[in-house]
């Protein structure tokens, strides 16, 4: 039976028709293309109008193939697919031809533009004619939830989650929940004390019955797809029995070991070997680190076993691998800082007084090394004299490009801390203010009243050298002051540079576990950066958070909501549809040479001793096709992405091209 | 062709995840690049069976671009590198037929790079034109590689084309 194809070709307003002449092609493709019966433009395809059109046309003249040329197919696949199947067509049998992206936005020329349309329209023609049924599979959701990452975006989306009533499994890394938001002081522009509002959130994740709380814990590694997710975690071995233990602190007390506390405290302060993160911890109970216990180092010591009321110390403990059924995954990791180090001429790391933003806020926060008084390094003189640096690591090519987002409004507030608290002159120097939510633009205002100095310009130098007088035991900042057009030395006691937020060191190896991508400067990528922004390309794993790009705490938390809302919506539906685009090996054809089994990375290809054929398990595979493009005896087809289909594409995709080809199989040489 | 100037034809394979997504967001930042690139959509660069290069040559393609996610990122974990490494062996084949270089080319492009890809097909557009349009058969006779040479590769390459036994 003959196909009889429709086309359809959308103006998208003037996105397309503006630049190609598609009066021309619809009308092009009735009369050049075989088997095309129905050949139309409409100003908007993916509007209702245009998908009836679709449909009348699909039931009116018993079309049996559809191709629309329009948009990217990440747009709108679906809505043509619905839009067939509505009218009684397997969706399957729809194809589109991306003509908006891929040509009318980016060809200027009128004339080839409409050209390579043609070429577009053609391959789509002559792909969709050789297109199979297929049969879409539905898979029951497991209403169970992963979250990783226990900051205050997980934090929110494992409460929204265990709230509704479903169950949620909360890995973090380090002992303690909280994340980044538990290290800081007051959080802007409110000025709400960051752990009072933090802490009583971080007890109902402890508390709710709901949650299942992995702390010093990892994924390991992630199997299955939407719905149903297989998760390896791998919970390290804490050496406190959590039955047993109280949280009493004992234990902390007469540990002799005092080590830098280079995560919570930022480098500014020091914890025991046994710890516990912070006094407001969740859980409560300590970890060994065995990197710095002195047992662990020499054998000798065990003081916290000898002191522990309730033998909680577990010296023979180990990691433990837990599995995990899942239907959805959340990320939401965070962020880490940039090393200011990386700055040699801003001098952190050689020059004493000059601070990271996280350090600063350990030194600000009252439960913090210095009890919240603002000192120098020596930790009793009080600055006279403050600077606070913006964008380092950040808005600048040799480090970040992108903008941090935080950091003007985590200044301002540094501000009005130090202003707060002690004598000192305080100097802002900044490229540009961007307080940009709501709220930020009246405390930028404030601090401006308050007294708080603001210099325009990048700074080019900070220095201990002294050059003129008055600059002795100062630091020194070098600026053009792009607002007084003249270079300035401004001599100060303390020097706080605000780090750019940057991907998590690790963000690359997790996406790859869970298989979702990082844009180039190694955030997770989003579905569509406006209309998906916490889900991925990956269905069923959603992003939250800090870990997506820069984002300050109000749109952490709601970005935590918006995924734990889009995983209830995943919950509510019970199934979900998984596509049918999976690899087939015919028996038949094939010869067991095993080459198809090793270049499944999910082991989806299983070798059948017995019938010395290999086999694709299609509940593990992905549809990517690589053992199809490797069976040297074609014994695989790759549903939707069959050989066939890819020939049909080119020929029609080249079909301005085959006579120059013919003309040259007979050539007047020789 | 018919002004007489030659626009080349290039065929490019995109991965549905980076590359794909790379001219995509090429598109929707408006960037302008050469029309010559004709896309076609394969879910992983590891799809790419080397006849299908083959394939759009021996079908007037004078140049084929095969593009996917940058090592380390591949949506399926590892495939662009089963993707390089095919991508380097048809190279080799495509030398001894004499096919010029810039005719067959890789790119790494992940979703966030709309610039990258422009500018490549930009790149391979002019590289392309300077050759000027390749008549495969044509090619082969005037450069003296005919059915005799043809049949002198093969036996150079018998072993490797053999088949064991099982």
């Amino acid at each position: 039976m003959k196909e009889k194809v429709g086309v359809y070709v959308c103006h998208c307003g003037s996105n397309i028709a503006g630049i190609v002449d598609v009066e021309e092609v619809a009308k092009w493709a009735g009369v050049n293309l075989e088997d095309v019966v129905v050949s139309k433009d409409y100003k908007f395809m993916c509007s209702s109008l245009g998908q009836e059109l679709i449909e009348e046309d699909i039931k009116k003249d018993g079309l049996t193939r559809i191709v629309v040329a329009a948009c990217s197919p990440h747009l709108h696949e679906k809505t043509f697919r619905r839009a067939a199947e509505t009218a009684g067509m397997n969706p399957y049998l729809t194809q589109m031809a991306n003509i908006r992206e891929h040509i009318s936005w980016t060809t200027k020329d009128k004339k080839a533009a409409t050209e390579k349309v043609k070429a577009m329209v053609a391959a789509a023609v002559e792909r969709v004619k050789v297109q199979e049924p297929l049969e879409p599979k539905f898979v029951d959701v497991n209403p169970n939830t992963l979250v990783i990452g226990g900051g205050i975006a997980g934090i929110q989306a494992s409460l929204e989650l265990a709230d509704a009533g479903y169950h949620v499994y909360l890995v973090e890394r380090e002992p303690s929940i909280g994340g980044h938001m538990a290290q800081f002081d007051k959080t802007f522009p409110t000025l709400d004390c960051s752990a009072c509002i933090l802490t009583p959130k971080m007890s109902d994740v402890g508390l709710h019955e709901n949650i299942t709380l992995m702390t010093w814990a990892e994924l390991e590694e992630l199997s299955g797809s939407v719905g149903n997710f297989k998760a390896k975690i791998r919970k390290r071995a804490k050496y406190v029995d959590e039955v047993l233990c109280t949280g009493c602190g004992i234990c902390i007390e007469k540990c002799p070991r005092k080590v830098v506390d280079n995560v919570f405290e930022a480098g500014l302060g020091v914890r025991k070997a046994i710890y516990v993160p912070f006094a407001q911890a969740v859980p409560k109970y300590p970890v060994i680190d065995t990197e710095t216990c002195i047992y662990f180092d020499t054998g000798k010591c065990k003081a916290c076993e000898k002191f522990c009321p309730t033998d909680a110390i577990v010296w023979d403990q180990k990691d433990e691998i837990i599995e995990v059924d899942v239907g959805n995954v959340i990320i939401a990791t965070g962020w880490d800082l940039f090393d200011c180090k990386r700055i040699p001429q801003y001098g952190y790391g050689r020059i004493a007084n000059v601070f990271t933003n996280l350090e600063f806020e350990r030194m600000c926060n009252a439960a913090g090394p210095t009890a919240g008084k603002i000192f120098m390094r020596d930790g009793v003189t009080e600055p006279k004299s403050i600077g606070i640096v913006h964008c380092v690591g950040s808005r600048d090519k040799n480090y970040n490009e992108y903008c941090s987002a935080v950091c003007c409004m985590a200044a301002l507030k540094f501000g009005h801390l130090v202003m707060e608290k002690t004598e000192a002159e305080v100097y802002s120097f900044y490229i540009d203010m961007r307080p940009n939510q709501k709220g930020y633009e009246e405390f930028y205002q404030r601090l401006l009243d308050e007294g708080m100095n603001f210099v325009r310009g990048k700074v080019a130098d900070i220095s201990d050298v002294p050059r003129l007088p008055g600059e002795e035991g100062k630091i020194v900042v070098q600026v053009q002051d792009t607002l007084l057009g003249k270079q300035r030395r401004i001599p100060l006691d303390v020097v706080v540079l605000m780090g750019a937020m940057e991907p998590r060191f690790d963000a690359k190896d997790l996406g790859l576990k869970v298989g979702i991508s990082c844009s180039m400067a190694g955030w997770f990528t989003e579905r569509h950066p406006k209309l998906d922004p916490v889900a991925t390309m990956t269905d069923g794993i959603f992003i939250a958070g800090a870990c997506q790009g820069p984002k300050d705490i109000p749109a952490a938390v709601a970005q935590g909501a918006a995924a734990a809302a889009r995983v209830q919506g995943m919950i509510a539906k019970g199934k979900v549809m998984i596509e049918p685009i999976v690899a087939t090996i015919r028996e038949e054809s094939c010869s067991g040479c095993r080459i198809c089994n090793n270049l499944c990375p999910y082991n989806a290809i299983e070798y059948l001793a017995e019938k010395e054929v290999s086999r694709v398990l299609h509940e593990l595979c992905k549809g990517c096709g690589t053992c199809v493009a490797a069976c040297p005896a074609q014994a695989i087809t790759g549903a939707h992405f069959s050989n066939e289909q890819i020939f049909a594409e080119l020929k029609g995709i080249l079909y301005d091209a085959m006579g120059e080809t013919e003309r040259a199989a007979e050539p007047a040489v020789k | 062709m018919s002004d007489g100037t030659f626009e080349p034809k290039i065929v490019g394979f995109l991965c549905n995840w980076c590359s794909y997504r790379a001219a995509d967001l090429a598109g929707s930042s408006r960037v302008k690049y050469p029309p010559n690139v004709r896309i076609i959509r394969v879910m992983c660069s590891g799809r790419v069976d080397p006849t299908f290069a083959l394939k759009a040559f021996e079908l007037g393609a004078d140049g084929v671009l095969l593009a996917g996610c940058h090592p380390g990122e591949c949506h399926y974990l590892e495939q662009n590198y089963k993707a390089m490494r095919r991508f380097s062996m048809l190279k080799h084949t495509l030398r001894a037929m004499k096919l010029e270089e810039e005719r067959f080319q890789l790119l790494w492009a992940s979703a966030a790079e709309g610039n990258r890809f422009a500018e490549h097909v930009a790149k391979m557009t002019e590289e392309v034109r300077k050759l000027g349009p390749l008549s495969w058969r044509r090619n082969w006779i005037e450069k003296g590689l005919d059915d005799k040479e043809i049949e002198k590769f093969l036996k150079e390459h018998e072993e490797a084309m053999e088949v064991p036994a099982r």
